[in-house]
């Protein structure tokens, strides 16, 4: 009776388990990842360039709305377009005209900004050779789970994008980067979206595996702006992140939106130039990656039955005071203006250093030419 | 992949096990709950061990994992309420405050200050881990640095004196960061540039551009606001960057620091989209050790958030003069910080005994008087913590509306202007203007001017006159710059004449930048921050030296030592200086046309001197080429 019930159960879940078998290749087709990062980049300077701050501001709100947190977000944002002095609106960036969205909010945190946005620290800030004093905000300190958005807007030409109207990055500096990035570990899945005029050029070179680009416009054209406003007297967003912006406003956190229909954002009809994309290097099919796998992040929910009691307070140990019986000694502010101190102030001490360059040289050359003419053996007489 | 094909027999081994453990009974569930009950039990028995060995030894009470202890004591004392437990006084305090002073050109000006007063030790190597109100990023940065004094401050906007007053906070436009380290540091520049570093990320501002060629070490001004006795200039060091933007990305980790964030209490007030469209926008940080109590024998630390804002009467719509909260902030108060032992609104109405001027509402009848300035100030004082301040509508917006607009405003005593005159991209000259404007009294300035390396000055050009008449300053100290390594440091000190002007006068010139010094905007010009004036000014009042009263918090920042005098710091503008500035695209322009002159020039010449000409007939005609391959047909040769 055991026995057949053993037999029973056992080809039930041989069974099961060949149901598992899909399930579980499903699953090992789905990403592997447990974090998220986002580098998002804008690299133009100068007010007329509002359009290219409004996209990059307007993906780190779709990001952070997402659910990645700042400690993961990298913004580089090279002006400042919302308290600059030819704004009519302080502290705010629109992407719609009639002032209808403002992307900058009231919780936003740009980690390098202004005259910090150049092609060296970029590239450190994605092969992870930082000076050692950086803080954290502004590392990416990501590893082999992680996925990580690298977005790129400003302007560009065929191979270079432009940065702050005095150097450029190349499509081979770009590509080498992220070989570095694939060699050291540094991420699971790379998604790289670029909005500049003949932006398909930048992603041609790439070469690592896991990378997934996607490009505003061909090599050969020009991506265009969207609308201007009349009182802000700039174009408020470029075509592409425009409708990028209105295909990830319906993205929630659970949406099951793949790929393919973010290949499909903004076609040639709305968008004048034509987008590109390239998956050749991207290991999984494009119809199975989420949206969420690089816009959104992975939250870790552990379900417990316990309950856990936070009503109580915690009680303070009283400290023993450890030397304040011992210290009787009074303190007092320091005097402001020290009016005879000052005056009668002695010359402070310079630290001593040794001598350098010219001097060192030139006693060098004294005691050369001395120790020639008279030679070692003479100066026992002298001294 | 290979893992993948692993896996498959371990499911198979697992679902085995799996199946074993339901045909061996049904012990599987309590099995687990026992797993679970075993977890609390073990840091139970822990806890227990452990009072049991406090108890035997009667030893250190050191901080334990407390979160164990407290399940004990629910588990032991059942149904105590918690208020008979014996609480320890508080170490630390949080105060909050709202200061507004109406402005005689219409403006308004409201200052916030967020003190936060912590009875603990960060020095001689202390190691503190439990923060409750204090900020735990800043209490790091202090450990870690060795940091004494801490004063950093964010500004947008120039502070304009003779329209405005004085400010109760002084700040230079654009980011200023001072910092006095404690003598156990050794190497105080490197702690300095890491302490930059670490800021920079804290703050969100590119505070990382602070390096020795904007830094000074000042020798007799920014004495410690804080207590000590130790007052070697060694220790100190003193930055600024007058480019430095100030927008919400600033506002928004420094509104994290506050314990109540921007959620309850004075707070709610600071929208950016508000703060930001005003004349001027100050928001800083400053940390000093202070007395406790009178007899100043034990010290704990103090940390003030202070943000100053300026709204400009025209820029906010209607011309009609009235202030509002809501039209300053566009939000109204509802509820204080709960964790705040006081939440006070201030409202500045000396000039405005009877009532005359401006009428205030809701009304209140707290009334204050403070020395603030040098003068007797007296104040509304609306006290948050209070419930029936808000009334029955649970919310409170002051109103102030004026219904005359006479009274004009006291000169202040000191004010100070800064120019560059000159022509040309070679020399210029940096004229510095300081008014005395009492009718009969005389008193020492400390100036303190850094001036970055590429404007060379020349020192021997430097004249100091007031009333016409040269002035000479009893003290003066200048370390020249080093290219590329440090800025001009010029500290002096000045008697100023009664109702005087004294103008300070120094010659520079303009350098040479190398092509990648240059920023990327180089047209717009070059910074030179601003100059420092540190002054004991006479008050009309005698000034209030007693440090530990309860006292509002603006009028209690500058330490005061005596009844006759007080400390007031007052900032310059800063400059821009045009550098003679390349063309920078001329290299670009450079390589064409040496490339077109290369291959025009010496290209033709080459190829007349290496071509060999060979002689070639002409292709024929069509018809000839036809009767050509006829004739090739027929082995006639060719025409």
């Amino acid at each position: 009776m055991k026995t057949h019930l053993l037999f029973n159960l056992f080809t039930t879940f041989l069974l099961a388990d060949g149901l598992n078998i899909e399930d579980s290749a499903g699953q090992f087709f789905s990403s592997g990842h447990t974090n998220n990062w986002a580098v998002l980049v804008c690299t133009s300077r100068f007010w007329f360039n509002y359009r290219h701050v409004a996209n990059t501001l307007s993906v780190y709100r779709s990001v952070k709305r997402l659910g990645i947190p700042d400690s993961h977000i990298v913004l580089m944002l090279a002006d400042d377009m919302a308290c600059n002095h030819r704004n009519p609106k302080p502290a705010t960036v629109f992407s719609h005209k009639n002032m209808e969205l403002n992307v900058y909010g009231d919780d936003v945190e740009v980690d390098y900004r202004g005259y910090e946005v150049t092609v060296e620290n970029f590239l450190r800030v994605l092969t992870g050779r930082l000076p050692p004093s950086t803080p954290r905000s502004k590392r990416l300190l990501s590893d082999d789970r992680s996925n990580i958005l690298i977005y790129l807007t400003g302007h560009g030409g065929n191979g270079f994008l432009k940065f702050q109207d005095s150097e450029e990055i190349s499509n081979v500096e770009l590509a080498d980067a992220f070989e570095q990035m694939w060699q050291k570990r540094r991420y699971n899945e790379l998604l790289f979206i670029i909005d500049t005029c003949q932006g398909a050029s930048m992603y041609e070179r790439f070469y690592s595996p896991n990378l997934m680009a996607l490009a505003s416009s061909q090599v050969g054209e020009d991506s265009l702006s969207h609308q201007p406003d009349l009182a802000i007297g700039v174009h408020l967003m470029d075509r592409y992140t425009f409708y990028l912006l209105e295909f990830l406003e319906d993205i929630h956190p659970a949406s099951k939106a793949n790929m393919n229909d973010l290949f499909k954002v903004c076609p040639k009809s709305q968008c004048v130039s034509t987008p590109g994309h390239r998956t050749d290097l991207f290991l999984r099919d494009p119809g199975s990656v989420l949206i969420t796998d690089f816009f959104g992040s992975v939250r870790k929910v552990e379900i417990t039955t316990e309950a856990i009691d936070l009503t109580e307070p915690i009680k303070e140990v009283e400290e023993r005071p450890a030397n304040g019986d011992v210290h009787k000694e009074m303190h007092s502010y320091v005097d402001q203006l020290p009016v005879s101190e000052i005056i009668h102030q002695k010359p402070k001490q310079k630290d001593w250093h040794p001598p350098d360059g010219f001097i060192l040289g030139l006693w060098t050359l004294i005691l050369l030419v001395f120790f020639q003419t008279y030679g070692i053996k003479h100066l026992r007489h002298i001294f | 992949m290979a893992a993948y094909r692993c896996s498959s027999p371990v499911w198979l081994f697992i679902l085995c096990s799996f199946s074993v453990f339901i045909i061996a009974g049904s012990e599987e569930t309590p099995v687990a709950q026992e797993q679970h009950a075993n977890v609390p039990d073990n840091p139970q028995t822990a806890a227990e061990t452990a009072e049991q060995t406090e108890k035997e030894t009667g030893g250190a009470e050191e901080r334990r994992w407390e979160g164990t202890e407290v399940r004990d004591a629910a588990t032991q004392k059942q149904a105590e309420p918690v208020v008979l437990q014996s609480t320890p006084r508080p170490k630390d305090d949080f105060q909050e405050e709202l200061v507004v002073r109406p402005l005689h050109s219409g403006d308004i000006y409201a200052s916030f200050q967020f003190r936060t007063l912590w009875e603990t030790d960060f020095m001689r190597g202390n190691k503190v881990s439990h923060y409750r109100l204090f900020p735990k990023s800043l209490g790091q940065v202090i450990s870690k640095f060795s940091v004494r004094e801490l004063h950093i401050s964010f500004t947008q906007g120039y502070w304009r004196t003779m329209q405005w007053g004085q400010p109760y906070l002084p700040s230079p436009p654009g980011a200023e960061l001072w910092v006095w380290f404690q003598d156990s540091v050794t190497d105080v520049d490197a702690t300095w540039k890491e302490l930059t570093n670490v800021l920079s990320g804290i703050f969100c501002a590119s505070l990382n551009f602070i390096d020795s060629t904007n830094t000074v070490q000042p020798s007799a001004s920014f004495k410690p606001l804080g207590i000590g006795n130790v007052t070697d200039h060694r220790f100190l060091r003193y930055a600024t960057l007058p480019r430095e933007i100030v927008c919400t990305e600033n506002l928004t980790p420094w509104k994290k620091l506050l314990p109540c964030g921007s959620k309850a209490g004075l707070a709610v007030l600071l929208k950016s989209e508000k703060l930001f469209h005003s004349s001027f926008h100050s928001q800083a940080v400053h940390i000093r050790p202070v007395c406790q109590d009178w007899q100043c024998k034990t010290t704990s630390w103090e940390l003030r958030q202070t943000l100053n804002v300026v709204f400009d009467l025209h820029n906010s719509g209607q011309g009609k003069r009235e202030w509002s909260l809501f039209k300053m902030f566009s939000r109204t108060l509802t509820e204080a910080c709960p964790l705040a032992s006081s939440s006070k609104i201030y409202i500045d109405i000396t000039d405005n005994p009877e009532g005359e001027h401006f009428e205030l509402s809701p009304a209140t009848s707290l009334l204050s008087q403070a020395m603030v300035l040098g003068d007797r100030r007296t104040f509304s004082v609306y006290d948050l913590t209070q419930q029936d301040t808000f009334g029955s509508v649970r919310s409170l917006n002051l109103l102030i509306r004026w219904k005359s607009t006479e009274g004009d405003m006291l000169r202040p005593l000191l004010h100070a202007e800064r120019y560059v005159a000159g022509y040309g991209l070679q020399t210029g000259e940096i004229h510095t203007l300081m008014y005395n404007n009492h009718p009969y009294r005389s008193f020492p300035v400390l100036l303190l001017d850094s001036v970055p390396w590429y404007l060379r000055l020349y020192i021997h050009t430097l004249t100091v006159t007031s009333k016409g008449k040269d002035n000479k300053p009893s003290y003066i100290h200048y370390q020249p710059s080093k290219d590329r390594v440090r800025p001009h440091l010029l500290e002096m000190l000045v008697q100023l004449p009664p109702n005087s002007v004294t103008e300070v006068t120094v010659q520079f010139e303009r350098a040479l930048l190398k092509w990648t010094e240059y920023t990327p905007d180089p047209n717009h010009g070059f910074y030179v921050g601003s100059s420092v004036i540190s002054s004991l000014v006479p008050s009309t009042v005698a000034m209030d030296t007693n440090s530990t009263q309860e006292r509002p918090l603006f009028s209690s920042f500058f330490p005061c030592k005596e009844e006759s005098s007080y400390f007031v710091r007052v900032y310059t503008e800063p400059l821009l200086v045009n550098l003679p500035t390349p063309d920078f695209s001329m290299p670009y322009n450079v390589i064409c046309l040496t490339c077109t002159v290369v291959a025009v020039g010496y290209g033709s010449l080459y190829n007349l001197l290496t071509r060999s000409f060979q002689i070639e007939e002409p292709s024929p005609g069509l018809a000839k080429r036809i009767a050509n391959v006829i004739r090739k047909m027929r082995g006639v040769p060719p025409l």
